[in-house]
């Protein structure tokens, strides 16, 4: 990683960092030219890889049902799902680049294993209703999640996730939408569509992260302005969402303990299996193999398709400076 | 499997018409299809946005073409079979798509190919159609055609970097061309329906596309350094391709993945 020159709260640093402090306090953005300090930086380009990574390393479970789409109109929307997911690709790691840090790195220490992606996507995608699953709960959770990153105090990263929740929010409403018509479909396409809801559910809570007592890069994020709301709260948002929108699909919640609390004023819900988020986030899930392989195989059978583009471009440049001689 | 599909002798206009509007819409799915199956694939992140927009492009035409060529069909014998009926309901047989879009992606050189050689094809054939005597066809033909432009100039741009790159991209692209060009010959070759289309100022007859069509595709592959390969077209069966329902072996693979969820549920809605 190149680091743009040294930015610790060394003494010599001082006034810049009481500078950069009262800036976070007075919520304004902080952009790339400004001075940060290293810790900042570092925080960001983690948090917006682990992003990029899961946008990409996302359109693989969808990906999936691409070309067993069950009507034309089904297909042309998860196409465009899809290719949206790249796009968010694409703005994460440029706004990620502007922290000095190259596209190419960060693939590659996804490939290593050194960064992650979110950990959801280890879960394999079975049925066609998994896609609307994705839809309505992972994207209905990363959502919760990323609302509250517009207003992050990194300016580049704010700026993407304006557009990417606006889309985000319409790849929500399909899933919901593909659901609501598998609900009231055939006895067979409600059971797809419920027993999917029975896998995803789950998963979708853990994606808010463990349990705030054990959240290792909460606390330094809060106070920087990039996450604004603890997992929890988060977590609650989500489950306070979902709840009214499952009654209207008709589908249940595979969750004993929901109910709605009166006096809290949200609905109290179970405790996540947090063994196996941590054995999924080890490594241990369904697909993290095969989602990573997956990954490396395209980027190796198209290493030498960016070879041959390099190659063509210093040729051009060469030719056109003869021409210009 | 009807006459009119296979192109009769004896097709009248609007026979024919349906006929055409069929095979159209038949090689924009197709192609729309090869290029879906490479999601999460491409050898870059901006490829992947590229090759979805163009399935995505392709796909859009494929369901205005079969949703006309439906409803052309229910004129003639009053059964109506939508844009699902006719993707996901047809036997390979049935299909009227010509051979080269069905061909498989077997690597990057091999999708730019294809994609080439078809695209370049669209868009003789659109320019014309955006002109048809038929509004419906103009119409579709008139939007198509500014999306099939990118699509030419994007593959274009691929084969040049791709033949002028590096020499293992060189050969690939080369063994590409060659693999892909025998289907082209059907691309370019005319049959009653064709004719019947052609005369009655709704359609193009193909061999009238092919002069264009190898300027385009001549320049390209002189700015990539790349030959015209030099092997003879794909001899079917008493004369039959695509366009009378005689596909590849792939193609049947294609249509299992594609159609099996559909025909798992009969009758149910998505």
């Amino acid at each position: 990683m190149t680091d743009r020159g040294t930015a610790t709260a060394a003494p010599e640093n001082a006034p810049e960092q009481r500078r950069f402090e009262e800036r976070i306090a007075a919520d304004e953005r902080i952009e790339p030219r400004d001075w940060m300090p290293d810790d900042y930086r570092r925080t960001l380009i983690r948090q917006i890889a682990q992003h990029a990574h899961s946008e990409i390393i996302g359109m693989q479970p969808e990906g999936n049902w691409i070309t067993r789409a069950p009507s034309l109109r089904r297909k042309a929307v998860l196409i465009a799902k899809v290719q949206d997911e790249a796009g968010h690709g694409l703005y994460l790691y440029s706004a990620a680049e502007t922290l000095g840090v190259a596209r190419e790195e960060l693939l590659d220490l996804l490939h290593q294993g050194r960064q992650r992606y979110s950990s959801i996507f280890n879960y394999p995608t079975v049925s066609w209703a998994d896609v609307g699953a994705i839809g309505w709960l992972v994207d209905g959770a990363a959502i919760t999640n990323q609302v509250p990153l517009c207003r992050c105090s990194y300016g580049p990263y704010a700026r993407a996730m304006v557009r990417i929740c606006k889309e985000e929010s319409f790849h929500q409403r399909q899933g919901f939408d593909l659901l609501y018509t598998l609900a009231r479909g055939t006895e067979a396409q409600r059971r797809m569509a419920q027993d999917s809801v029975d896998r995803w559910y789950w998963p979708s809570l853990m994606m808010f992260g463990p349990p705030d007592s054990e959240s290792t890069h909460s606390e330094k994020s809060m106070a920087w302005n990039i996450k604004r709301f603890s997992n929890d709260e988060l977590r609650q948002r989500f489950v306070d969402m979902i709840v009214p929108q499952a009654e209207a699909l008709g589908l249940t919640l595979p969750d004993p303990d929901l109910a709605w609390n009166a006096e809290r004023g949200h609905y109290d819900f179970g405790t996540p299996d947090w063994d196996e988020f941590m054995q999924v986030l080890k490594g241990n899930g369904p697909c993290n193999k095969q989602r990573i392989e997956h990954r490396r195989d395209a980027h190796r059978e198209g290493a030498w398709v960016r070879e041959a583009a390099r190659a063509h471009a210093a040729k051009s440049r060469a030719r056109s400076r003869t021409a210009a001689a | 499997m009807s006459g009119q599909e296979r192109g009769s002798a004896h097709a009248g206009p609007d026979t024919a018409l349906a006929a055409y509007v069929l095979r159209l819409g038949d090689d924009a799915l197709v192609a729309s299809h090869r290029l879906a199956e490479l999601a999460a694939r491409g050898p870059q992140l901006e490829e992947d946005v590229a090759l979805a927009n163009t399935a995505l492009d392709l796909l859009g035409q494929a369901r205005s073409l079969l949703t006309y060529a439906g409803s052309l069909e229910e004129r003639l014998t009053g059964v109506l079979r939508t844009e699902d009926d006719l993707a996901f309901l047809r036997g390979e047989d049935q299909f009227a798509n010509c051979l080269l879009v069905e061909l498989p992606n077997t690597d990057f050189a091999h999708t730019v190919a294809r994609q080439l050689l078809f695209s370049a094809y669209q868009f003789e054939l659109y320019s014309r159609l955006a002109g048809s005597a038929d509004a419906t066809l103009a119409g579709i033909a008139g939007k198509a055609v500014k999306e099939v432009a990118y699509h030419r100039d994007h593959a274009a741009g691929w084969t040049v970097r791709l033949g002028d790159g590096t020499e293992e991209s060189s050969e690939r692209m080369a063994a590409a061309l060659e693999a892909a060009w025998p289907s082209t010959a059907e691309l370019f070759a005319s049959d009653p329906v064709f004719a019947a289309v052609a005369a009655a100022g709704l359609g193009a007859d193909p061999p009238e596309l092919r002069p264009a069509w190898e300027a385009c595709v001549d320049g390209v592959l002189a700015e990539a350094g790349l030959a015209r390969p030099e092997v003879p077209p794909v001899t079917g069966p008493a004369g039959r391709g695509g366009r009378q329902g005689v596909h590849t072996e792939a193609f049947g693979y294609l249509l299992a993945e594609m159609q099996h969820l559909h025909r798992s549920h009969p009758g149910a809605l998505w």
